[in-house]
């Protein structure tokens, strides 16, 4: 399987930061605040819904990313933003090499063709009056990729890759289930031969039986076409088994990231212990009863004014006052895994102190010690060499 | 439908025997005619709920799980529905039964929990006022002192500040809050039937995880029968007592949850554990999903209307499958454990085909038997 490969090849000479030759995307510090207006006439904005505030991340040529959160956290307009559907506020998103964060409609349509969607909803993100032939030929003409005579047999060629019969080009897209509509968006998303897939909710909105065939359909893709995958799910189980790395988001910013098996079997972050653990298990069916769980008080607070500090702390049970008072960084605490929490540690091997304090500077409860931060390249997209060992408490590498 | 012939005042007392199941169903068959033709959606479907216990009813969408509850309410319009057998709710009979009666059973004996709590409630009115409605209606008591029970049952169901929140418009809640407003407009008039249809499919991981906490510490207090209603198994495993799984309007598995989760014997119930990711599971293996769509419920197959999509036709002598409907009997495992399956040896193709291949770390790599705490399930004691 040659994602496989690809990410077994080493990835941590990637220089921090840099783009490497393999890197496709590459985001730094984005931000997206929608503005709150006020009633009346004169509609002056009062607020911003901080939905993506400063994430940074890379995604390499044919592998796929994970990103995962409940809603609200972001994940949707993450997505958005990439495929430019929402101009950011701020920050950079290199594709290739080129910021295509600030570039013009016009000069955007060259790019438009090799980042494409997979929506969440097939039965409102086709149009019920097209046929599924000018669903699907409609990306190829307005990109003029194939004369119009050659079109009708892409259609059809794209048809049999996602398992549609190709005679049924000419049917509506209301003759078709669910599974068979979300192949029919699938095929329009491969039509342009993208480079990267942008998947939001890809099978949410289908009966269980058939998500496992349209993932299993998108596996297919990527081996065959090499496409790398943005995929974004609030369902743990199907990210896991989908991405070979994984970013948690919450309220807006990624908590933690790194490779499958990291954020699996050594989740440092409170919340991805929580997501985790919150998913009823079939195998509980063998013990009975419910399984130890963490539980979770309340919901996600408010983007509009989002807790100070660590934006888990209302809902986190370890929360103690640095929390309040510091944000804590991004940190890499491993050669692929990073994470942003003061108490970061596994699941009941809690630290006692702070691991942050030496990193910024500032004592226990959260104030300035007078000590000088170390330096570590924190929201920094892709990793270090060196990383926050938190063993040892200094800065490590290999 | 006549619904003089089914009016039994008597029944209205307290159900014949204490220790009879408090929601019987028997043959229950619900048919739609429409343009097209009849919908057979739930044909020829029978269980029983106890107080205190829960039945879990999975399968995907049309395979009418919602349907069949839905007519233990009584809210399918009799002019558009056929319903045949007999429901009968602590002793009184459902099916049939006058609109005035239907009334003052639902709400009060059977309440529902419905899937998505922002089409549930109503836009324009209160939380409190939803929830003092139906106890108003069921209860004669001043506006004051069914206010009164609204804070209570909001404070009970978790919602902060339930005093100052009584007053909040639907839209005022967040997602989990809005279905916690619901269980609680459920549960205002204790009643012993609760149907949650999806109750926690359209909330995140966590909220699920509180509210499905909620569900039992409040079935626990109340002792009332529940019936879940999902597609998840992971819910069903960890909530229900029995379980029953539906395919094409009818029920094709049904037994005590351990029973089934862990000794399948239909090839359908096998198709939907192996197209379910495991968070533990291995992340490379494909999933295993079932060929094919559900079947139409206007033209149903022949036989059995699992075998356009079902792997194993072959094993069965003949033509069996495709032209003779199994019926729903005990298989090898006993009584407790009923199968509509022409499969002759389900157990033996279950360990040796069938997990290998969804779940091989409940397979003993030496022996190549299941791992001792799942063979130990003894089918007798549930």
């Amino acid at each position: 399987m040659s994602i496989v490969t690809n990410s077994d090849v080493e990835p941590a000479h990637i220089p921090a930061g840099g783009v490497g030759d393999d890197t496709l995307l590459e985001v730094r510090d984005l931000k997206k605040y929608f503005p709150v207006k006020s009633g009346g006439v004169i509609r002056r904005t009062v607020a911003h819904v901080q939905a993506v505030d400063g994430i940074s991340f890379t995604l390499r040529k044919g592998t796929s990313l994970g990103l995962v959160g409940e809603s609200g956290c972001g994940k949707t307009t993450t997505g958005r933003l990439i495929t430019r559907l929402y101009d950011p506020t701020s920050g950079e998103i290199n594709f290739e090499g080129t910021d295509i964060a600030g570039l013009t409609r016009r000069q955007m349509m060259p790019i438009r063709s090799e980042i494409q969607m997979i929506f969440q909803d097939p039965y409102s993100s086709l149009n019920p009056r097209h046929t599924v032939g000018t669903i699907v030929g409609t990306p190829l003409r307005v990109h003029n990729m194939v004369p119009e005579k050659k079109v009708l047999p892409r259609v059809q060629e794209l048809l049999e890759v996602v398992g549609l019969n190709p005679e049924h080009y000419n049917r509506y897209p209301s003759e078709f289930s669910g599974g068979q509509r979300q192949r029919i968006g699938i095929a329009r998303a491969l039509a342009l031969q993208p480079k990267l897939l942008v998947a939001d909710e890809p099978v949410s909105a289908l009966d269980v039986s058939i998500q496992a065939q349209v993932v299993n359909l998108l596996r297919d893709v990527q081996e065959e076409f090499g496409i790398a995958f943005l995929f974004i799910a609030h369902d743990l189980a199907i990210v896991l088994h989908f991405c070979p790395e994984v970013a948690v988001m919450y309220l807006g910013k990624i908590v933690e990231i790194g490779d499958r098996e990291t954020i699996y079997e050594h989740p440092h972050h409170p919340y991805t212990q929580a997501l985790l653990s919150a998913a009823p298990d079939v195998k509980q069916a063998a013990i009975g009863g419910r399984r130890e769980r963490i539980r979770l008080e309340g919901d996600v607070p408010s983007p509009i004014n989002p807790p100070s500090g660590c934006r888990f702390r209302t809902r986190c049970w370890m929360a103690q006052e640095i929390c309040a008072k510091q944000e804590p960084p991004l940190m890499q605490i491993g050669k692929r895994h990073k994470v942003a929490c003061h108490f970061a540690g596994e699941l009941h091997e809690t630290p006692a102190r702070p691991v942050t304090a030496g990193l910024l500077g500032v004592d226990d409860q959260g104030n300035p010690s007078g000590e000088a931060a170390i330096e570590q390249a924190a929201d920094q997209p892709g990793y270090a060499d060196t990383w926050y060992d938190l063993k040892t408490k200094s800065v490590t590498s290999t | 439908m006549s619904t003089d012939t089914f009016e039994r005042p008597d029944d209205m007392a307290a159900p014949a025997s204490p220790d009879d199941p408090f929601l019987v169903v028997e043959n229950l068959t619900v048919k739609f005619p429409t343009h097209d033709g009849l919908v057979q959606a739930v044909t020829d479907l029978s269980y029983t709920v106890e107080r205190g216990k829960t039945l879990g009813i999975v399968g995907e969408s049309g395979s009418g799980k919602s349907v069949s509850s839905m007519a233990v309410l009584g809210l399918h319009d009799p002019k558009h529905t056929r319903l045949s057998g007999s429901i009968r709710v602590g002793g009184v009979e459902v099916i049939g039964a006058s609109e005035d009666r239907m009334r003052k059973i639902r709400g009060n004996d059977i309440a529902m929990i419905f899937q998505d709590a922002l089409t549930a409630l109503h836009p324009f009115y209160t939380i409190g006022d939803q929830i003092s409605e139906g106890y108003r209606i069921h209860h004669k008591v001043s506006k004051g002192e069914a206010k009164k029970r609204a804070i209570e049952m909001l404070d009970r169901v978790g919602i902060p500040q339930a005093n100052r929140r009584v007053d909040d418009y639907p839209h005022q809640f967040s997602g989990g809050m809005r279905q916690r407003a619901m269980i609680a407009m459920a549960l205002v008039n204790d009643p012993q039937l609760l149907l949650a249809d999806e109750p926690t499919t359209a909330l995140d991981v966590t909220v699920q995880a509180q509210i499905l906490d909620l569900l039992q510490d409040l079935q626990r207090e109340f002792n009332s029968a529940v019936i879940i209603i999902t597609h998840d198994l992971g819910v069903v495993a960890e909530l229900a007592d029995t379980t029953m799984v539906m395919y094409g309007g009818r029920a094709v598995e049904y037994g005590a949850t351990r029973e089934i989760l862990t000794h399948p014997e239909m090839p359908y119930s096998w198709g939907l554990m192996g197209s379910v990711p495991d968070v533990t599971g291995d992340a490379d293996a494909r999933l295993i999903p079932i060929p094919g769509n559900p079947p139409s419920l206007l033209n149903p197959p022949e036989g059995c209307a699992f075998h356009p999509r079902c792997p194993h036709v072959d094993k069965v002598p003949g033509d069996l499958c495709r032209t003779t409907l199994p019926d729903l009997v005990p298989g090898d495992r006993g009584e407790n454990h009923l199968k509509r399956c022409h499969l002759a040896n389900p157990g033996e193709i279950y360990t040796e085909e069938v997990l290998p291949e969804i779940a091989p770390d409940l397979i003993d790599p030496t022996t190549g038997e299941m791992i001792p705490e799942l063979a130990a399930v003894d089918p007798d004691e549930l």
